[in-house]
């Protein structure tokens, strides 16, 4: 593979190659803890260490390890930085590891992360691999964070609520009250909920591709139009 | 007498979606009488307001789906789903609970999966089960029929009723507490609620059951009007028997099963559970929906049964007082499934085939 630039790299894993919008992986924590901000928050950031950890990692042994091995090797990264992101959430941010619970150590399963570290890691050099990897847990991050907004204004009343479990004292007074408490749309916070939410962001995206697909097309179009009329015209000329 | 000759095709006047649909909305009169009877104005209102958003909401995505809108709304099908949606809901609920079920129903449950004829759930069902899911207290609050009101306390009439689905920021403390009287609970809901009590002490002590003949005063009858309705459908041959008489029997055999004599763990009569809830509307205009119900006689006959079974299960043994909406939606989940096993024979096939052909192998 050759070598993606930065900007490539970016684009790719917050837009569009998104872990959760297209490649639609990961979808265990994504559906279960996104229920309020903070959750999601905390959840998209350990995920996000953890795949720039192990896509870094990766490609340093890559010329190391043998094609046969490769899979546990990653798994053993994948899984050692995880139970590191583990025992500092437990030391920093104690009460949000206890609602996070099992969905931390989880992040061993999550597809995104050994996707990654086969698809990009184990080919491309050190630095681009652990960009990439921040890439894509940002874009991870992103659409969980997004998710877990929509999820808690609809079903709660309330944005940013409990953010303090990931901020410190600091962010206790964060929580917005958008209506009445507790008269929200209960279903939102239920599992259904997370899926209609995911199907409407993926729709949304789809929307937008295609009609950013339609204006080049028409640009494109327009381009050509006006190189063709040129020719014909010193054709026509006799 | 005359007998005219009539040569042949004898063909009958055609039946389209719209007709059919009619005939339904003709057919919920004689239930809506006896739920008007009995709790007031409050199911008229439903029934409007649920109208009013299911054709908006129709309109508005037939034309963003770039369709022609009269064409979609002629054919009475979003009508239908707000007319089953607004008797389903419990009357003199507050305005929003019957937009954001009717909006759910007709843009979620059914345009976001095709529209008219694709739609796998019931879509007036997957609105009244979003609803109870989310708003537990307002769905669960029904009023107390009109005949066992106490003394001096009536059902609020037609401009109270309105005050009531549409509160004004201004006074609402004295209008919700003259609704207070008149709240109760279903014969469902009390039947669940006594769980030490014997059948007899159960239909002794509550005036629900010792006023009633059949299964609960007052709702009896609107099950009765349900009923009288489906008949009269099935009489004009909108649906086959398949489907609601399947259900019925399964609900019946259940109930007889486990009724254990009217000791305190059991389930309920018969009657209870025939004439009770949701049952008869849940099996004359739930049950008998042709796009999302089994296609096959036999296949309606499994689908039927399947919903009277869990009806039964959820009812009894669950955690809700009323199934039919969760009965209904899970056997939908199920209706592919049984027509890929009850594929029809083919006119001049011996065996009936399979609805999922192997591939053919290669030729060598």
């Amino acid at each position: 593979m050759s070598s993606l630039s930065y900007r490539e790299i970016a684009y790719n894993g917050l837009w569009r190659n998104n872990p959760a919008l297209v490649q639609i992986l990961g979808l265990c924590p994504l559906l279960a803890v996104s229920s309020n901000v903070a959750n999601a928050l905390g959840l998209g950031l350990a995920t996000m260490m953890v795949l720039t950890g192990s896509n870094l990692a990766v490609s340093l042994i890559r010329r190391q390890v043998s094609e046969a091995v490769r899979i546990p090797v990653f798994v053993m990264i994948i899984a050692t930085l995880t139970t590191c992101t583990e025992l500092l959430m437990k030391a920093y941010t104690y009460e949000l590891y206890q609602i996070l619970g099992i969905f931390i150590s989880l992040i061993v399963t999550n597809c995104v992360i050994l996707g990654r570290a086969e698809a990009f890691a184990s080919k491309n050099t050190a630095l681009s691999s652990a960009f990439d990897g921040l890439m894509m847990g940002m874009g991870f991050a992103l659409v969980l964070v997004v998710i877990g907004g929509i999820r808690e204004a609809l079903g709660n009343g309330t944005l940013f609520a409990d953010m303090d479990l990931l901020f410190g004292p600091l962010a206790s007074n964060w929580t917005l009250h958008l209506y009445g408490e507790g008269e929200g749309l209960l279903l939102a916070i239920l599992p259904p909920g997370a899926f209609i939410v995911v199907g409407f962001l993926i729709a949304l995206k789809n929307a937008i591709d295609s009609s950013l697909e339609q204006r080049k097309a028409r640009t494109e179009v327009g381009e050509k139009e006006r190189v063709s009329r040129r020719v014909r015209t010193t054709g026509v000329i006799n | 007498m005359t007998s005219t000759r009539v040569s042949s095709p004898h063909s009958h006047a055609p039946l389209d979606t719209r007709g059919l649909m009619t005939l339904v909305l003709v057919a919920t009169l004689p239930g809506l009488a006896a739920l008007t009877w009995n709790f007031g104005w409050g199911s008229l209102i439903n029934i409007a307001l649920a109208s009013a958003v299911a054709l908006a909401t129709e309109a508005a995505i037939v034309a963003l789906r770039k369709r022609p809108v009269l064409f979609y709304l002629r054919d009475n099908s979003a009508l239908v789903t707000a007319v089953l949606l607004g008797l389903a809901l419990p009357p003199l609920a507050p305005w929003w609970l019957v937009v954001i079920g009717t909006f759910f129903a007709i843009a979620i449950a059914k345009h976001l999966y095709g529209g008219m004829g694709f739609n796998p759930f019931n879509p007036a069902m997957v609105g009244y089960v979003v609803l109870l899911i989310s708003f537990p207290v307002q769905m669960t609050s029904w009023l107390t029929p009109r005949g066992l009101l106490a003394e001096g306390v009536d059902l609020p009439g037609l401009w109270q009723s309105l005050q009531i689905v549409f509160p004004l920021p201004g006074d609402p403390a004295a209008i919700t507490s003259a609704l207070d009287g008149s709240t109760g609970a279903t014969p469902l809901d009390t039947f669940k609620q006594h769980t030490g009590l014997l059948v007899e002490q159960i239909y002794a002590q509550e005036p629900l059951f010792s006023h009633g003949e059949l299964a609960g005063f007052g709702w009896e009858w609107v099950n009765l009007g349900f009923l009288a309705g489906g008949v009269w459908l099935l009489y004009k041959r909108v649906f086959t028997w398949h489907a609601p008489v399947a259900m019925l029997t399964a609900l019946v055999l259940m109930s007889a099963l486990f009724y254990d004599g009217g000791s305190s763990t059991s389930g309920g009569s018969p009657l209870l559970h025939l004439f009770s809830g949701a049952t008869m509307l849940g099996a004359f205009f739930i049950v008998t929906d042709p796009v999302t119900s089994a296609a096959s006689n036999l296949g309606r006959l499994i689908y039927g049964a399947g919903i009277g079974l869990l009806i039964y299960v959820i009812r009894v043994w669950g955690n809700y007082p009323d199934a039919v909406a969760f009965a209904v939606l899970l056997m939908n989940l199920a209706a592919p499934l049984i027509d890929n096993y009850t594929l029809p024979r083919t006119y001049g096939h011996r065996k009936r085939g399979k609805a999922t052909a192997k591939p053919a192998e290669k030729q060598p």
